[in-house]
């Protein structure tokens, strides 16, 4: 097991310097020019884009403002944003928002999603399952923004149960309705995984065995075929909160949450390239490290995979 | 036929046409062995939902081609006073803030859509499969590089990245939305691609190929490939439903497709606005969009149970 943890730890190196190197080559490298979009359609004056450009190390070689924004990151040093403010202070309050919203997602959709995924298994081909998996199929299918507006019209505005939007008020009340949103189409995934597997499960060896041993009902489905059947559900999971910290800008933008989506939003419509590639690194660093959490964790429940 | 029953025989002896037996000896050995495909479409065109999925695939592609058959209208017609009307006679769907008849314009948006989910799974298909085909066939160093690269671009969440690089562009087309969203959504065409190929290529068959002289390029191309298309079939129709949805939330965010082309991306966010007071405006482009959708991701569905003869047989 440490073999295996400490190849997947090395092989997440090149990933990080990889994927640093193109979030940065794409908003530096690409035509048009961050600075010069700052100016509008009037343009900057030359001394103050100058200014800004050695500022941000913009008039120094691609690849040594590369290496020195690396350094930032490695040092948490994430720069400022063109108002001024330190971009680590502007995250500091907004990921933890996030972070509530997207762990209240994530239980959200695991709860539900598992709870009716194995009641849609155990009774595949039944009218529930096929009823289920039409919604499900519809809720995938329906972009986040819809549901959301939709959400918010009908359960905020209409019927009042809940708040419309967050604003400064951040609670487990305000943000109950943007997570259910932001969960709603991993919700229709979980569901269909935790489904599908369930059903294959119980058509498994080690089930008929445990039946014929003369277990109840209850102790087959719930130690051996939902704990079998949670595996694959459990991968995508983890490696979707990452998903959800970066689906988080169309969730976050409709509530009005104060949140990294909504400042990413932001950031992009001003133009404020330097805080838009620091706050996207971020989101990919949590992304990866997700993803290597969820392939320890795979390595961990299925002895198959660390000795393959 | 021989004779069965013999003089002294005092059993009975069904003749052998009426038993089981006999349906073995009816199935042809001179015709070739049904291959996956078409088992595949013997099971298809028993299920219901293959040819509702097929009909809304082909009515979808019909409006985007010509829209004018459905429409006599144009979209970009309107008219202040008819401002968020209810349907009238000949505007079945009616009016949006600026006036524009809905249903119209409803018509007219299936083209972008349809046409960034169609090109960009076309580019996503070709890089992955390239770039997973390699990667499995050759393996070694080669593969840990390709996989390599692909993990970088697969550790950047698809509208993130769109995100990104959108912002910088000021006029956007189609063919933008596509190269960006084809750039960064083929890692998981390539990861399907290279599993399909590890699997396949070291089956019987292949060793035959290249005991019979064909090159390695040639093995990869006339014998694994087509070995390997199912899952990526499959893949390549769900993300193309997967590419509108992505299509239209840039669409929303404001960075996607500009107001001068019509898409259902760019209506359902203006409808936002109007929702309180004709909720009909939100609700004809989404259903339009999720309809379309819907129709990729469950032809995609129903072909990945018919090409798996595990799912077919229960």
């Amino acid at each position: 097991m440490a073999w295996y943890i400490g190849r997947r730890v090395l092989q997440m190196i090149p990933v990080f310097l990889g994927a640093t190197l193109l979030i940065y080559a794409m908003v530096f490298l690409l035509p048009g020019d961050p600075v010069a979009a700052l100016g509008g359609d009037r343009g900057l004056n030359p001394a103050v884009a100058e200014q800004i450009r050695a500022e941000f190390n913009l008039d120094k070689p691609f690849f040594v403002q590369y290496l020195l924004y690396l350094k930032g990151i490695l040092t948490l040093d994430f720069g400022t944003t063109f108002s001024g403010r330190a971009v680590i202070d502007v995250m500091g309050e907004a990921f933890p928002v996030t972070i509530q919203l997207a762990v209240m997602a994530l239980i959200f959709e695991g709860v539900l999603g598992i709870g009716f995924g194995l009641i849609a298994g155990l009774r595949k081909g039944g009218v529930f399952d096929a009823t289920l998996l039409l919604v499900s199929l519809f809720v995938i299918a329906m972009p986040t923004f819809v549901i959301g507006f939709v959400m918010q019209y009908v359960v905020g505005v209409k019927l009042q149960w809940l708040p419309p939007t967050v604003g400064g008020d951040v609670s487990f009340q305000t943000l109950l309705m943007p997570a259910i949103v932001l969960g709603a189409v991993s919700f229709a995934y979980v569901l269909r995984l935790t489904r599908t597997s369930v059903a294959e499960n119980l058509s498994a060896d080690f089930v008929r065995t445990a039946t014929a041993k003369g277990l109840t009902r209850s102790r087959v489905v719930n130690v051996h075929v939902l704990r079998n059947s949670l595996i694959p559900v459990i991968t995508f999971l983890g490696a979707d909160l990452g998903g959800l910290m970066a689906g988080a800008i169309v969730t976050e933008g409709i509530f009005n949450i104060p949140g990294v989506g909504n400042t990413l939003y932001k950031a992009i419509q001003q133009g404020q390239a330097p805080t838009v590639v620091s706050l996207v690194t971020v989101l990919v660093i949590v992304y990866i490290f997700a993803n290597l959490f969820v392939d320890l964790l795979y390595a961990a429940l299925d002895p198959r995979i660390r000795y393959a | 036929m021989p004779e069965l029953t013999r003089p002294h025989q005092s059993h009975f002896f069904a003749d052998l046409d009426s038993t089981p037996l006999g349906l073995v000896d009816l199935v042809d050995e001179s015709a070739a062995p049904a291959s996956l495909w078409v088992e595949a479409w013997h099971s298809l065109r028993r299920r219901p939902l293959f040819w509702i999925s097929a009909t809304l695939i082909a009515l979808v592609t019909l409006v985007a081609l010509f829209p004018s058959l459905f429409t006599s209208l144009d979209p970009g017609f309107c008219e202040l006073k008819y401002s968020l009307d209810p349907p009238t006679a000949g505007h079945p769907f009616g009016f949006d803030r600026q006036g524009c008849d809905i249903y119209s314009r409803t018509i007219y948006g299936a083209r972008a859509s349809v046409t960034v989910g169609v090109l960009t799974t076309l580019v996503v298909v070709l890089i992955g499969s390239v770039f997973g085909a390699f990667a499995g066939f050759y393996g070694g160093w080669f593969d840990s590089l390709l996989s390599r690269v692909t993990d970088i671009f697969f550790a950047i969440p698809l509208v993130l990245a769109a995100i990104v690089v959108m912002q910088m562009y000021d006029d956007v087309s189609v063919m933008t939305v596509t190269v960006v969203l084809g750039v960064f959504g083929w890692p998981q065409i390539a990861r399907i691609t290279r599993g399909a190929v590890m699997s396949v290529k070291n089956a019987d068959f292949i060793t035959a190929a290249k005991a019979l002289g064909s090159s390695r390029l040639a093995t990869l191309a006339r014998h694994v490939m087509p070995n390997s298309a199912a899952p990526i079939i499959v893949t390549a129709t769900v993300s193309l439903g997967i590419f509108i949805v992505a299509e239209a939330t840039l669409s929303y965010l404001g960075i996607g497709l500009p107001t001068s082309i019509v898409s259902w991306g760019a209506d359902i966010s203006k409808a936002q606005a109007s929702l309180r007071s004709q909720p009909s405006v939100l609700f004809y482009p989404a259903g339009a969009l999720a309809l379309t959708v819907l129709s990729f991701i469950m032809m995609g569905d129903v072909v990945r149970d018919a090409l798996d003869p595990k799912a077919r047989k229960r």
